[in-house]
């Protein structure tokens, strides 16, 4: 299972490289984002606050991208189905994926958190900075598998683009309020102490680990015909 | 050549005949009762006649979501699968949509009248609303094609996941309030009511259930027509096509 | 009665919505029913 899955992240990693997808069109539209916000709101004292926010509304944006492309690959070629038929656990399908999305998503927080630091003039402290590796950690642990998770449900049905917004949105929230809040103290907003971030970590990690569980266990059933 | 049917009751049966006659004279008696015969609440005055429709509402759309996930699950136990299982599922969380949409208005009214505002960030409010979000996009995903039994497969998860997914925003929107620090709205809210008023929400209670079940039934019928036709429609159009064309 | 606008709103959605749903649920049904013999229904 576990070899299944790094063949799988591997696969998508490389096809990434190669095609340049996420780096070239979907980091430059968070980051277009990221500008736009601050137009909008147009106030330096403004951005500073809500900058922790506004980072992990534009991770979520662009996890829908990427899960899009993510099984924009598998369902162009009956490339899922042919690995199912294949025999291939899909409890590693799915980790696999996972991992792909996670990696990817790393990349894209850190461009972010860097457009913030410049942009926002957010300040990082060297305890905040642990405390915001950690927390991106754990919210991209269940960011890419709820996005893998739906991303399969999704897959290969028509209108699927416009779908899955709607049906992840509801279920980030809790990631984008526990992220928000232990990236506004490691970000010092508002004065927020670092050691007041580390109780929102609980919840992201019950986020995550309860979606990898539950998306392990699920995602057979679900692409299984 | 159509063939005309009679305007029968296609969905219906004695039963629900019955039962929908019970249903409509519960909802007068309901209004009659919530509107004029129940006095006003001694802190809420008047408005609390809002909560004889909006508090059975509520009950009812948790109600329809719970026999949604129920079903789901006995779809997805080998065991039981049926597609009627599906179908269940489907008509419930149509309805528990419907009254989900009708209690946010009618609770957004209330809230104006009692707490001046249109909405606030309660806990409960926004598990709520995202309950009612959820359904909409598990509604769109039952539309998304493919066989009957991939879609009751795929609606099936989601369905499960849904319920799961509630606790979970409800906790977390409950600490991020915590952290918030606004004026709680929510406790000035408990009543002493007096024996006709609980009575009348009572009423309330069983009139909409019954409503649910008449709604369900008819609702699930009418999917499991429209499946039928899914299979057979085709056939069926095509030599309906034909004898037209030779007879003419 | 005070209030009576948002009251009488409040009720007139409830029943309103309902009554729209179920009169759209028995017209779906019953052009579906079109094309199926009534024999076929399984609870008739």
């Amino acid at each position: 299972m576990l070899r299944t899955a790094k063949t799988i992240a591997a696969k998508d990693l490389r096809i990434e490289l190669r095609s340049r997808v996420i780096a070239n069109q979907v980091i430059p539209f968070a980051a277009l984002v990221m500008i736009l916000f601050a137009f909008a709101l147009d106030s330096d004292a403004v951005l500073e606050r809500v900058a922790p926010g506004l980072v992990w509304l534009a991770t979520i944006f662009s996890v829908f991208f990427i899960v899009a492309r993510s099984f924009a690959l598998e369902t162009a070629d009956g490339a899922l189905e042919a690995l199912r038929a294949a025999g291939v656990d899909p409890m590693g399908i799915f980790l696999g994926k996972t991992l792909a999305l996670a990696t990817q998503l790393i990349a894209l927080e850190a461009v972010l958190v860097g457009a913030s630091v410049v942009l926002y003039r957010a300040d990082v402290s060297a305890s905040g900075g642990v405390l915001l590796v950690t927390t991106a950690i754990l919210a991209t642990v269940g960011l890419a598998s709820v996005g893998t998770l739906y991303g399969g449900l999704a897959a290969g049905a028509k209108g699927r683009e416009t779908l899955l917004p709607l049906l992840l949105l509801p279920v980030v929230a809790p990631v984008l309020i526990g992220a928000t809040r232990a990236t506004e103290s490691a970000f010092g907003t508002n004065g927020i102490d670092v050691s007041e971030g580390w109780p929102w970590l609980g919840l992201l990690a019950v986020f995550a680990v309860l979606f990898s569980v539950v998306g392990a266990v699920a995602f057979g059933p679900l692409v299984d015909d | 050549m159509t063939t005309r049917v009679a305007r029968d009751r296609v969905t219906g049966t004695p039963f629900t005949r019955g039962l929908g006659i019970v249903t409509i004279a519960g909802i007068v008696w309901l209004v009659i009762f919530g509107l004029f015969v129940t006095p006003a609440d001694v802190n809420q005055g008047e408005t609390v006649r809002i909560m004889y429709a909006h508090v059975p509402g509520a009950w009812l759309a948790y109600l329809a979501f719970i026999v949604t996930a129920l079903s789901s699950a006995m779809y997805l136990w080998r065991r039981t699968r049926s597609l009627t299982w599906d179908r269940i599922a489907g008509a419930s969380a149509e309805i528990g949509v419907l009254f989900m949409g009708i209690s946010l208005v009618t609770g957004s009214l209330w809230g104006r009248l009692t707490w001046g505002t249109f909405w606030t960030w309660d806990a409960r409010l926004t598990t709520t609303a995202f309950l009612f979000v959820t359904y909409i996009g598990y509604l769109a995903v039952r539309n998304l094609g493919g066989t009957h039994h991939q879609r009751a497969r795929r609606s099936a998860v989601l369905a499960l996941l849904a319920v799961l997914e509630i606790p979970l925003v409800h906790f977390s929107v409950e600490i991020w309030n915590s952290l918030h620090q606004e004026a709680s709205v929510a406790g000035n809210t408990d009543v002493t009511m007096d024996g006709l008023m609980l009575f009348t929400l009572f009423l309330g209670v069983i009139v909409f259930t019954l409503m649910y079940v008449w709604m369900l039934l008819h609702r699930q019928r009418a999917l499991t027509l429209e499946d039928m036709l899914d299979d057979t429609g085709l056939d069926r159009a095509l030599a309906a096509r034909r004898t037209e064309a030779g007879v003419s | 009665m005070k209030d009576a606008g948002f009251i009488i709103a409040s009720y007139v959605v409830t029943f309103a919505s309902i009554g729209l749903f179920s009169f759209a649920v028995l017209r779906r049904s019953r052009s579906a029913a079109r094309d199926i013999r009534p024999e076929d229904r399984p609870w008739s």
